[in-house]
Parts: structure tokens; C-alpha cells; sequence
């Protein structure tokens, strides 16, 4: 078998040029755009029907038909229609920016600990972090709840955040140790010899350089938090957010509003990635050419 | 005034000693070399000067004061780093300007000390360029600049040259040498490379093992090798086995195995009795045709024959044997087409002057006693 594979690979270079290798080339051209298509296809439709949903105008309940343009789901009276929508989008912000902000300090802090430091128990820790993530949600979820209960913490949004720091931090540490485990630590040591303490050092070499890290675990989280449904309706006790919000309202109807305000989010995340790739253009045409010399 | 001081200087990492009781002072204004191969202490040496390694024993004085434990931002030391560490997120400004913003100094005179800097290293007007965007001689000298604009009293550089390809580094040495002389700051400056250690030093010390062979001015260590492995690591040179016959006075006699006996300054023999090592340099030999000596044969002399003869433009290279089967190198200069070269097989009679000759301690490989003996007797010579 081997042998014979090797032997058509050898001989192939001298069939290149030949007529029949042709067709099969053209075959090629249409054949990777046409999958990549697909591909694309099948991760931007699901966000396509929400935004475009999102101008549908249902006569009924039910907004899973096209029935007419409109913009009116837009107009802020309407966006803002139901009160407990508006609470739960208002708490699902204050966990998803609270938990992402304790979070993403816990874990870069981590992060850098086991990239700068040999410690007992480093490579357990290592692993342990992989935990969160591998673990079933439900199972995360029916844990925490019982620690809150054992323990007698009361239910709400406070309950919310820890659940959501507790399986956040995972993501940050290893998000941010692939940009810390590349750092040169000799760029503290400069640090320290032209007169900066290690604070300063920190905040004016090591912080800026690994911070693409940080803010990239940072949206990472932000968006793990805002849509997480399991972990939260098992600590939520009477506090609600979108998810739940969603899900209560999935039985009698999901307004257009959901979808408007969906869109709102997912427009912010892309004006964020338009503005630094734009940004990333801008510095690198500045930027003089290279000299030699 | 001395500039460092260095009592007792020792770094154990868990399993080695990578830095054994070195004793060192540095004069104000030196430019002074740690010469020695890969893995003999250099680096950690420098690292425990600069405040970046805490020493497992011994004292480190900077300008009289006890620096030893201080950590790296209170020492008026600055680093040029063996990979430079620039600051990538900065631009070359930015980067030279770190230390002085440190300081609190006004903006204004740091943009004129930066500039100035720049003027020094030879990098006019690149103070907007990114450090990716420079080739690796331009940040060589950025990191130069970085720690030279702080004047400190002592500047640290750790193979700030080896990364380059040769022709710069060429160039490099001659620049270094020039700034240093423009600043006037005391340099201490690491390799590998001996020639570099030669041209650039005021005076080197030649580390192997975490200890120091030899201290001394370039034409002192590579004249008058104290050890044999100083007399090995700077250039060729030839060792010869000998017993001391006699001290008579400044001259000294010593008995070569081959049969031989050969005169040296008895200043220059590590012992006054016994086994030692008899050694001359390659160039410091003359070569004769055995049946055809004459009157400009030197002192110390032995019979030998020719195993090959390398011509390599400027000299041409004899590889001879003695007659106890020793190797000896010989260079001689091409000074003309009239200088007749001596063919494979030739007997021939090598001389030197006593003057030449140099004599280091015979260590009985197994023991570690001897080299222990030799280091001491280093540290007094300093
Ligand atoms: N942090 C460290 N931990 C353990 N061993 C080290 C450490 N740093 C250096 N060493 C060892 O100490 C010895 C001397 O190293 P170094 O000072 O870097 O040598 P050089 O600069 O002369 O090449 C080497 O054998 C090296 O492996
Ligand atoms: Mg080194």
C-alpha cells in the first residue's frame, strides 16, 4: 500500500502538467469558496434571523413569522415596554460587568502566578482549573445551591455574581496565561534596573503588555455571564435576568423586544471589533517605514 | 576609589555552585571583562551586581557603600541585557526616557537628555521608530542609550554583542569603546569571546567554574597565564612537562620530561619546587632546520620534528612533535618571499627567549585540591 502511494506521490510532479490533471483544478476553484460559504453561513444565520426578526411586525404573540417591516420596536417606548424585561436586562448588566471585573483581576493574577512562580501545588492548580469547565453546568449549578442553602446565604443577584465569578475565572486564567507565558521576564528586570519599583514596573511594562490578554478575556467572560441560563436559574432565587426572563417568556411568546435588544448588544461587540481593527490599521500606516542599518 | 567591591561573592543555586568566593575590586572609570565559556558564572555574577540575584554568601560594595540585598531600583546601576529587553510597547523615546521619567525628571530635560543620547549611539531622529522596527545593532544600541542617559555610576553589560554578526560586532567594539571614553563610566563587561575581552579591556578576569583564573591586564593574562586554563582559553599556546631544578636568584631552571632544560624569571613559577607546567606561546618561538642552527637560535631551546606546515597568508603555522611525543605549535610570520618554509618531516630546533616562557601549576585531574590552591593564589595577585 505504501509503497504504491509513494510511488503515484513521486510521480506525480511529472503529471502536472499534463490535461487530465485540469479538471480536477477547477473542480478545487469553485469547490473551498463554496465550503468556507457554508461554514460562514451556518455561524452568522442564527444572528441574522435575530436582527432581522427583530423589525418583524407579528400581529399575534408569536414573532416566528415574516409579517411586515418595522422599525417601531425600536422606538425606546416600546423597546422598553415590559418592566421586568428592563429589570432583568438591567441585572443581567450589573452581574455580567461586576463578575467580569472580579473575575478577570482574580484570574490574571492567577495567571501570572503560575507563569512567574514555581509554588507547591502549581501544576494541581493548573489542572483544578479545568474543572469549572469541564464540569456539566447543572452539575456547578445544583453544588452551588446547595453550599448557598448549607450555608445560609440568601438567594438573589449577590448569589448570582459569585456563581458567575466562580466559573469565570477558568476562562480568564487561561486566556491570559497564553499572553503571560510568552512574556520576557527580563523586561521586569529592565524595569527594576532603570528605577522602577516593582508596583511601577507592574503598571508600566507587564500590565500594557499582557492587557490585549486581560481585555480579551475580559469579553470573553462578559459575554460566558450575560447569556448563562443554568448555573443562574439554580442561584437566582427571585432575581431575574434575560436569559431566564427569555426562557419564563419562551411559553407565551418572546417579544420582538428581546431580539431588538439582542441586536443592541451584539452592535456594541461589533463596533468594538471594527474600532480596534481600524485602530490596529491606523498605527501600523503610521508607523514610518523600516529602516536598515 | 574603587568603584565595586566584591568580598566573598558565592551563588548556590540548588544543585551547583554557579559562583564560588570571587574577590574583585573595580577602579572608578575601568572598563573591566569577565571573560570565561558559556556556563562559568558570568551572568550570575553580573546578576548579583545588578540587585536581580540575592548572593548565597559575601559582600557587594558599590562606591563604598554596602549594596549586598538592595533590590535592583535602589542601585546606581544600569544593565544592558544579554537579549537587550526593550520595551516592545514603546517607541525608542519612550524607551530611553523610561529611567529618568522614573527619576522625576522635567519633561523637557528628558527630551534633551534623550536626545543627546541618541547623538551618542550614532541613532539621530529615531526617536518615533517602534523597537520592531530596528535591526538588531540599532536596539543594541538603544538599549545602550537606555541605560546610559540614567548616568550611572556603573554599567552593567552582559554579551550586549552577541547577537550580532561579526562585521558589526567588530564595529560595535570600536563604539563601545568610543562611548566609554566620551562618558566616562565604569564599564563591566561580559563574554565569551577572548579577542573582544582583549581589545576592549582596561583589564580582565578570566572565570571558569564560578571562580576566576587569572585577573590582570589583557597583555599580562595572555602573556604570563597564571593557570593552565587561562593559558588554553586566550589563544594557542604550548605546555611542556617539567620538574624545578633550580632558583638561582631572578632565574629559575627548569628540567623539561623531553629532556631539555629550559630558564624563566623565577617571579613567574607557582611554586618553588616540584612537578609544573613549562609554557611559550605559538608566535614566541623560533624555528630552524636542526642541521642549519646558528647564532640566532634563543636560550631556551629543544629538538623537535615538523608534522605538518599550514601556509595561512599572513603566517604560516608548524605542527611539531618532541621527542617525548608532545605537540608544539609554531607561528612564524610571512615576512617576505625570501623566508623559506620548513617541509613535513624536518628536524628542527625550537628556541625562546626566557623571557617568554611562563609557567602554570600541574593539576592532577582528579584533584580538586590543586585548583583550590591556584584560586587562592589568583585571589592574592589581585
Ligand atoms: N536560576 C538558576 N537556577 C539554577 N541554575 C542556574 C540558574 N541560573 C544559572 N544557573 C546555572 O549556573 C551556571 C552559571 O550560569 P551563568 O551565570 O548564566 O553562566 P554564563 O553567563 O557564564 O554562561 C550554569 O551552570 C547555569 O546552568
Ligand atoms: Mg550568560
Amino acid at each position: 500500500m505504501a509503497t504504491t502511494t509513494e510511488r503515484i506521490a513521486r510521480r506525480e510532479p511529472i503529471d502536472a502538467t499534463a490535461p487530465p490533471q485540469k479538471p480536477r483544478k477547477r473542480r478545487k476553484e469553485w469547490l473551498l469558496p463554496a465550503y468556507t460559504g457554508l461554514v460562514i453561513a451556518y455561524l452568522f444565520v442564527p444572528i441574522a434571523i435575530m436582527i432581522l426578526f427583530g423589525f418583524n411586525n407579528p400581529a399575534g404573540r408569536y414573532n416566528f413569522q415574516w409579517e411586515g417591516f418595522t422599525l417601531k420596536w425600536y422606538n425606546p417606548t416600546t423597546l422598553l415596554e415590559y418592566e421586568d424585561l428592563n429589570d432583568a436586562l438591567i441585572n443581567s448588566l450589573t452581574v455580567a460587568i461586576v463578575s467580569t471585573l472580579i473575575a478577570t483581576a482574580l484570574g490574571t493574577l492567577i495567571a501570572l502566578a503560575l507563569t512567574r512562580h514555581r509554588f507547591r501545588g502549581r501544576s494541581s492548580l493548573n489542572l483544578g482549573l479545568f474543572l469549572p469547565m469541564a464540569s456539566p453546568e447543572v452539575v456547578l449549578g445544583v453544588s452551588l445551591l446547595a453550599l448557598f442553602v448549607s450555608i445560609n446565604v440568601p438567594l438573589g443577584l449577590v448569589t448570582i455574581i459569585i456563581a458567575h465569578i466562580m466559573f469565570s475565572i477558568s476562562f480568564v486564567v487561561v486566556t491570559v496565561k497564553a499572553r503571560t507565558s510568552g512574556f520576557d521576564h527580563n523586561l521586569e528586570d529592565a524595569a527594576g534596573d532603570l528605577g522602577a519599583d516593582p508596583w511601577t514596573a507592574f503598571w508600566t511594562v507587564t500590565f500594557p503588555l499582557i492587557f490585549p490578554g486581560i481585555l480579551a478575556a475580559g469579553l470573553l467572560v462578559f459575554a460566558l455571564s450575560i447569556d448563562d441560563y443554568v448555573i443562574t436559574s439554580f442561584n437566582a432565587g427571585g432575581a431575574t435576568t434575560i436569559p431566564l426572563w427569555v426562557y419564563g417568556a419562551s411559553r407565551i411568546g418572546v417579544p420582538p423586544q428581546v431580539n431588538v435588544m439582542g441586536t443592541l448588544l451584539f452592535s456594541l461587540g461589533l463596533l468594538y471589533v471594527i474600532v480596534s481593527l481600524w485602530r490596529g490599521r491606523k498605527a501600523e500606516a503610521l508607523a514610518p517605514p523600516v529602516g536598515k542599518g | 576609589m574603587p568603584d565595586i567591591r566584591l568580598e566573598g561573592l558565592t551563588k548556590e543555586f540548588k544543585e551547583m555552585v554557579a559562583v564560588d568566593h570571587i574577590d574583585l575590586t573595580i577602579e572608578e572609570g575601568e572598563f573591566f571583562s569577565l571573560l570565561g565559556p558559556s556556563g562559568c558564572g558570568k551572568t550570575t555574577t553580573l546578576r548579583m551586581i545588578g540587585g536581580f540575584e540575592d548572593p548565597t554568601e559575601g559582600h557587594i560594595y558599590l562606591g563604598g557603600s554596602e549594596v549586598t540585598g538592595l533590590p535592583p531600583y535602589k542601585r546606581n546601576v544600569n544593565t544592558v541585557f544579554q537579549s537587550y529587553a526593550l520595551f516592545p510597547h514603546l517607541n525608542v523615546h519612550d524607551n530611553v526616557a523610561y529611567g529618568l521619567k522614573r527619576k522625576k525628571v522635567a519633561g523637557d530635560e528628558i527630551k534633551s537628555r534623550v536626545h543627546e543620547m541618541l547623538d551618542i549611539v550614532d541613532l539621530p531622529g529615531y526617536e518615533q521608530r517602534r523597537i520592531n522596527q530596528l535591526s538588531g545593532g540599532q536596539q543594541q544600541r538603544v538599549a545602550l542609550a537606555r541605560a546610559l542617559v540614567n548616568r550611572p555610576a556603573l554599567l552593567l553589560l552582559d554579551e550586549p554583542l552577541g547577537a550580532l554578526d561579526l562585521k558589526l560586532r567588530k564595529t560595535m567594539q570600536l563604539e563601545l569603546k568610543r562611548i566609554q571614553g566620551d562618558v566616562g563610566i565604569t564599564f563591566v563587561y561580559v563574554t565569551h569571546d577572548q579577542e573582544e575581552a582583549m581589545t576592549m579591556s582596561n583589564r580582565i578576569a578570566v572565570m571558569n567554574a564560578g571562580h576566576f583564573e587569572q585577573v590582570g591586564a589583557p597583555q599580562d593574562v595572555y602573556e604570563l597565564p597564571a593557570t593552565e586554563f587561562v593559558s588554553g582559553f586566550l589563544g594557542a599556546s604550548n605546555l611542556l612537562e617539567g620538574e624545578i631544578e633550580s632558583v638561582n636568584g631572578p632565574t629559575a631552571k627548569v628540567a623539561l620530561e623531553l629532556g631539555a632544560t629550559v630558564a624563566l624569571p623565577a617571579d613567574r613559577l607557582p611554586t618553588r619546587q616540584g612537578r609544573i607546567g613549562i609554557g611559550v606561546r605559538p608566535e614566541k618561538i623560533h624555528i630552524q632546520d636542526a642541521s642549519a642552527a646558528d647564532a640566532s637560535s634563543r636560550a631556551n631551546a629543544i629538538e623537535a620534528m615538523v608534522r605538518m606546515s599550514t601556509y595561512t597568508g599572513v603566517s604560516t603555522s608548524y605542527e611539531c612533535r618532541t621527542s617525548d611525543g608532545s605537540p608544539v605549535v609554531v607561528y612564524v610570520q610571512n615576512l617576505g618571499s625570501s623566508s623559506v618554509s620548513i617541509g613535513a618531516g624536518t628536524r628542527v630546533r625550537l628556541s625562546w627567549d626566557p623571557e617568554h616562557t611562563f609557567a602554570v601549576k600541574r593539576v592532577a585531574k582528579a584533584e580538586d585540591d590543586g585548583d583550590k590552591t591556584a584560586t587562592a593564589m589568583e585571589g592574592a595577585r589581585t
